[in-house]
Order: structure tokens, then C-alpha cells, then sequence
């Protein structure tokens, strides 16, 4: 019951945070037209919005994709945190794991030195960086284990592919810096990159995400009862008939493939991944099968909302929205961790 | 245009920031050919920058000459030989003022006039024994990051520091400066009055017809990060009367550089629109690609076809090319429409 309360409630604050987002924003639009407008779109409901081609533009080509983005990229980065939490019995990680985040500012630093930085080339570069980072580290994993499997613990465990993540981190950050020095005149859109951004959202942009969103969704919602049983142990899960290396490595794809679509069109959002799966814990309990969807719908929410502030408090100006994930985020966390740290993750 | 810039030591700092803030910000310039050669270090020999600054000089042997650039006080006790250039704007300037046979190397990213020395040096990261390496008589950039001053102070060679300027007559005061400090004052003197005398012809032939219209700067578009009225290529655009539509977003924390709300942009519906990212190399925001850009088809600028790809060198620099700038200005408002 209170799974299905917790569910219902994310699900109402992330509709709400969307509709916040719908309605503000440096136009100044009319909040009644917006919704006017909004609701014109529902089938079967027409409504005379009454806002001007010039408003209808801001709010559908502009406003819009960018509220319905930062609901995807809120919710992929908080699901991939919350499943390799999961997967590594780890509180401390995040979406930005096992090179991740290293290898996605390697891909964008490298696009806008070489590339000159179109708008398309930095999201397929950030992109495919992302995704060879987080290879790059199970390469390396697998180069320090005899069997290359992913145990629960010891010699060829979990802390040694998050140490070989860190070590692939480190090297690929260090390339990102020296590339970067070969060309400091692009520093300026190298760190606004980094800071993460969703000033420039389409409809193309979501169209992109879209599928490795849902791809990658099912496949991690799917797992959410095995990463339960591997919380547990090895041995249990192998005495159920489950093989605990191969739902990790499943696990640990599938929030690749979803931290990496989010990263290529907003660059590196700090703090979703690591917080809001903590909300989610202390929302319903640590049971994966209610923490992966709640921090999808979560994450959605928080992102949206947080790039509301983003875009309006110093209106018609924007702050960098990875400032507002951690200048809101970090005392909220803090709140939330009052009390439940003995609970563990 | 008689004031020439003396800087207070807050006004160092003021510069010095604004400095970073443009080289970050606006400075996006030379990227895609900014591949380095270092062979390229020995395309002016030394024998022949000698012989020409023997010859250019004879009325500027004024030396030893002390003059007062962002660093301080700068004494250069001959007339330098060898100098090397760490800032495209500098390297502009020394050309400009006939001391390019002195120039024996500029940085990675310095590209122009054709032909410049460039080499694998850096402004922004600088390596003092690198540039130690050029045996140079005089240094020029545009900042003092990674210790170049103190540094090259070490060596016994001076150091001009000429940061980004926030207003015309700071762009004339350093190429003047530049010309006293290479023994091309005339020459200098002559650069800055041709500056100025075509700078004032495009704005007296634009007329006041344009009064009024409003623009939006892009410098980045992702995100948009655009300049105030009161920055450098505010104050230019300002000769015009335009009205900047990013004067709303000012503040002083970000310099005059506001990151501003796409939705901000297109409301202001601004009458022209200044790209100075539309070269390939600096995000190839051409005025096709920002035509198509979802929601923009309401601007005006876009409607009218008032969306101007600059030269974004130009655009990015303050030294000797500012009148085409003004002119790429004083173009578009030719077919613009009148206010």
C-alpha cells in the first residue's frame, strides 16, 4: 500500500513539475492561455488559447521540448544511478560511474575542438564517449580478473570494476584537459558543455532520446526483483537459478546505454543519479522493484523543476542547471538523510 | 578619443577580468586552424627581422621607451629585434604597426595577416622556458596567466600585457602603445587615425534611419550566450543606435555576458541578429542553420532575413580589422529596415 502510494505520489509530483515548467518561463506568457493552449492539444478538446503565433511558437517549439527533455534526462540519469546502486551494493554511485561522464566530455571536448561544434555532432560524440568509457573500464576489469565475471565480492568483483572505472575516468578526464589546452579559445563551450544544459532543446533532440530511453527502461524495470535477490547475496541468487554476473552486466548496459542518451543532450547533470534514488529509498524502502520506477518518475520531476529555476530566477538570464541540481539539491539531500542512515542503501 | 588608457591597479583588475571573461567568451576564433607547426618558428629568420627593423626604424630610435600597459610600468631599452606574441589581437597589432619583420613567433592560436610565425605556444597556459626558447627582446599578450610576467621578469625580458578592451578608444591606446614599444610610432598613430576615419564614415553613412531597431548578439548557441551594451562589442554596435535586447539580462556578476533564455530571444523578437558563431570552426551557426531553428521563424531578423554571419575573428579581437567589423554592421543595415 504504501508502494502504490509512493508510486501515485511520484507520478502526481512529476505531471505537476512538467506543468510548472509548462507554464513559466522568461515570455512571461499568460499562465490561463498557457493552459488553454496546453489543453487545446488534448484529442476531442478544443480551446480558443487566445496566445499569438509568436507565443504559440515559444511555447511548443521552445518551452515545451524542454520541459518534456528534461523530464527524459531526469528520469534516464536517476534510474541508471538507481540500478548501479543496485548493481555494485554501492550508495555512493552514480550515473556518471565507470567512465561514463569521463568518457561522454572526452567525446563533446573532442566535437567542439575538432568538429567546430555543431549542434549535431556534440550529442553523437558525447554519446558514443560515453558508452566507450563505461567499455573502456570493463575492458579494463576484465584485463585484471582471470574470468572476467562480475561476483558479488573478492577477486574479480564489483569494487574492482568501479576501481577500474575510476582509473578509466581519471585517463580519459586527463586527454579531455590536454585536448582542451591544444585549443583553449574553446574552453568557454567545453565548460558550459560540462556545467550541462538543456537551453537548446528540439523535439528532434527527444525524438533521438526516445528509443534508447524506452530500450533501456524496460530492460533495467525488468531486473528490479534480481538486483532484490542479489542485495542479498551470490549464493542466495544462484540457489533461485539466477546467474548474478550476467543480470550485472545486463543491468550495468542498460544504464549505460540510458546515462548516455541523457548525457548526450544535456551534458553532465550533476547530483540526479546519486539523490534522488536515496529520495526514492526513503519514499518506499529499498526494495529495487519500487526504487526503479520511483526514481524515474522522481528524477523526471526534480530535473524539470530544477531547470524551471534555472531558466527563471534571473530571468530573462539562465543559470547553468547542474548549479541548481547541487545548490538545491545538496540541502535537500542532507534533509533526507536525516534519520535514515541507519537503513543503509 | 584624447584620453589615452592609464590603468589604476583596480583597473588592471577590472581589465584583466574582463579579459579572461572575453577570452573565454567571445574568443572563439582560430579553432580549427590551429594546428601547430612548430617549423613554422623558423619562417622569419632572424638576420631578416634584423635587418628589416634596422631599416623601419631611423625616426621612431626613440629607445629606450617606457610605456604603461596592464602589467605596470614597461621599460624596453632597445628597439626589440625579436618579439614574440601570445594573443591573436596582439599579433593583429604588430603587424598593423609594421613591427611584423620583429615578430619571430605567436601562439597557437594567433592566424592572421597570413603568414604569421605561429608556433605551439600558448596564451593561456604559457611555458616560460618555451618561450625563453625564441631568445625573445619583447613579449606581448593579452593576459598574465601561468606566471608569464614574472616569469620573463626572471629572464630580464619585458612583458606587454594588452588585455581585451572595453572601449574603441582602448583599442587605439594599445595599438599606439604597441607602436612606441617596437619603434613604430608613427606608423601606429597613422593605423589608429585610418581606424578611426573609416569607423566614423560607416556610422556618418548609416544615418539615423536605423535608430532604435533591436538586435541580438549570439556569441555561443548552446547556450546562448550573448553581450550587454555596456561590453566592447556593445559599445560598437551602440555607434549604430541599435537597441541590444540583452541589456535586460544585465548584470554585473556575469561581466556583461549574459547566458540568455531561447524563449527571451525570440519574444524580444529582435530586428537583426549578429552571429559571431557562424563560422564552422567556432559552431557553424550560419544564418540557414539558425533560420531553422525550431521556433524562430516569428523573429523578425529571421523573417526579414536580418541574420548576419560575422567574421568571427573580427568579431572576437579588438585590434586593427575593427573597421570591417563596423562595416560588416554598417552592410546589414543597408537592406534593414528603418525603425
Amino acid at each position: 500500500m504504501r508502494k502504490a502510494g509512493a508510486l501515485g505520489a511520484a507520478a502526481i509530483f512529476l505531471v505537476a513539475a512538467a506543468l510548472v515548467g509548462a507554464m513559466v518561463g522568461a515570455a512571461d506568457l499568460n499562465p490561463l492561455a498557457t493552459a488553454a493552449a496546453l489543453a487545446d492539444k488534448i484529442p476531442f478538446v478544443h480551446l480558443h488559447s487566445g496566445l499569438s503565433p509568436l507565443d504559440k511558437a515559444v511555447l511548443f517549439q521552445i518551452r515545451l521540448p524542454r520541459v518534456v527533455l528534461g523530464v527524459l534526462v531526469g528520469a534516464l540519469l536517476a534510474m541508471a544511478g538507481a540500478g548501479y546502486q543496485g548493481v555494485f551494493r554501492n550508495p555512493l554511485v552514480d550515473s556518471g560511474l565507470l567512465g561514463a561522464s569521463a568518457g561522454a566530455g572526452l567525446g563533446a571536448t573532442l566535437a567542439i575542438v575538432y568538429l567546430g561544434g555543431s549542434p549535431d555532432a556534440i550529442p553523437a560524440a558525447a554519446f558514443i564517449g560515453s558508452l566507450a568509457g563505461v567499455a573502456a573500464a570493463y575492458l579494463a576489469f576484465a584485463a585484471t580478473t582471470a574470468r572476467g565475471a562480475l561476483s558479488g565480492a573478492g577477486g574479480g568483483g564489483t569494487a574492482t570494476l568501479l576501481l577500474a572505472g575510476i582509473a578509466v575516468g581519471s585517463f580519459l578526464t586527463a586527454v579531455q584537459t590536454f585536448v582542451l589546452q591544444r585549443s583553449t579559445q574553446d574552453a568557454q563551450a567545453v565548460y558550459s558543455w560540462l556545467l550541462g544544459s538543456l537551453s537548446a532543446a528540439t523535439w528532434q533532440q527527444v525524438t533521438s532520446v526516445l528509443p534508447y530511453a524506452a530500450i533501456s527502461t524496460v530492460i533495467v524495470l525488468l531486473h528490479g526483483r534480481h538486483l532484490d535477490v542479489l542485495a542479498v547475496g551470490d549464493e542466495e541468487a544462484r540457489a533461485l537459478g539466477m546467474r548474478p554476473a550476467a543480470v550485472r552486466g545486463i543491468v550495468v548496459a542498460a544504464c549505460a546505454l540510458a546515462a548516455a542518451s541523457a548525457v548526450a543532450v544535456s551534458g553532465l547533470i550533476g547530483f540526479v543519479g546519486i539523490v534522488v534514488p536515496h529520495v526514492a529509498r526513503r519514499l518506499a524502502g529499498p526494495s529495487y522493484q519500487i526504487v526503479l520506477p520511483l526514481s524515474l518518475l522522481i528524477g523526471g520531476g526534480f530535473l524539470v523543476l530544477a531547470d524551471t529555476l534555472a531558466r527563471t530566477v534571473l530571468s530573462p538570464a539562465e543559470l547553468p542547471i547542474g548549479v541548481v541540481t547541487a545548490l538545491v539539491g545538496a540541502p535537500a539531500f542532507v534533509w533526507i538523510l536525516r534519520g535514515t542512515r541507519t537503513a543503509g542503501p | 578619443m584624447k584620453t589615452p588608457v592609464r590603468l589604476s591597479g583596480a583597473a588592471i583588475k577590472a581589465a584583466v577580468t574582463a579579459a579572461a571573461a572575453a577570452a573565454a567568451l567571445a574568443g572563439c576564433g582560430a579553432t580549427g586552424s590551429s594546428t601547430s607547426a612548430p617549423a613554422d618558428a623558423a619562417r622569419t629568420s632572424p638576420a631578416a627581422s634584423a635587418s628589416a627593423t634596422a631599416a623601419s626604424t631611423g625616426a621612431a630610435a626613440a629607445f629606450p621607451v617606457t610605456v604603461t600597459a596592464a602589467n605596470g610600468a614597461v621599460t624596453i631599452k632597445a628597439s626589440p629585434a625579436r618579439i614574440v606574441s601570445l594573443d591573436p589581437t596582439s599579433t593583429e597589432d604588430l603587424y598593423a604597426v609594421g613591427a611584423g619583420p620583429q615578430v619571430v613567433a605567436v601562439d597557437q592560436d594567433s592566424d592572421y595577416p597570413a603568414g604569421v610565425p605561429k608556433t605551439s605556444l600558448s596564451g593561456l597556459t604559457p611555458n616560460i622556458e618555451a618561450i625563453a626558447r625564441y631568445n625573445p627582446s619583447l613579449v606581448v599578450s593579452s593576459q598574465s596567466s601561468g606566471g608569464l610576467v614574472s616569469g620573463m621578469t626572471k629572464l630580464g625580458i619585458p612583458v606587454l600585457i594588452e588585455p581585451a578592451v572595453a572601449t574603441l578608444d582602448g583599442a587605439y591606446a594599445q595599438i599606439d602603445q604597441i607602436g612606441q614599444a617596437t619603434g613604430h610610432a608613427a606608423q601606429a598613430a597613422r593605423v589608429v587615425a585610418s581606424m578611426k576615419q573609416q569607423i566614423a564614415a560607416d556610422v556618418r553613412n548609416a544615418g539615423t534611419a536605423h535608430k532604435g531597431l533591436t538586435y541580438y548578439w549570439e556569441l555561443s548557441a548552446s547556450p546562448f550566450y550573448s553581450v550587454t551594451s555596456s561590453t566592447f562589442i556593445g559599445q560598437i554596435v551602440g555607434l549604430f543606435g541599435l537597441k541590444n535586447i540583452a541589456d535586460a539580462a544585465n548584470k554585473p556578476s556575469d561581466g556583461g555576458y549574459p547566458e540568455l533564455s531561447q524563449e527571451y530571444i525570440v519574444t524580444a523578437r529582435p530586428q537583426l541578429i549578429f552571429l559571431a558563431d557562424n563560422q564552422a570552426a567556432d559552431g557553424g551557426q550560419s544564418p540557414a542553420v539558425v533560420a531553422k531553428r525550431p521556433g524562430w521563424s516569428v523573429i523578425p531578423a529571421v523573417q526579414d532575413h536580418e541574420v548576419i554571419g560575422l567574421n568571427d575573428d573580427v568579431a572576437s579581437r579588438w585590434g586593427p580589422r575593427l573597421p570591417l567589423l563596423v562595416a560588416e554592421i554598417a552592410q546589414a543595415l543597408e537592406h534593414a529596415p528603418t525603425s
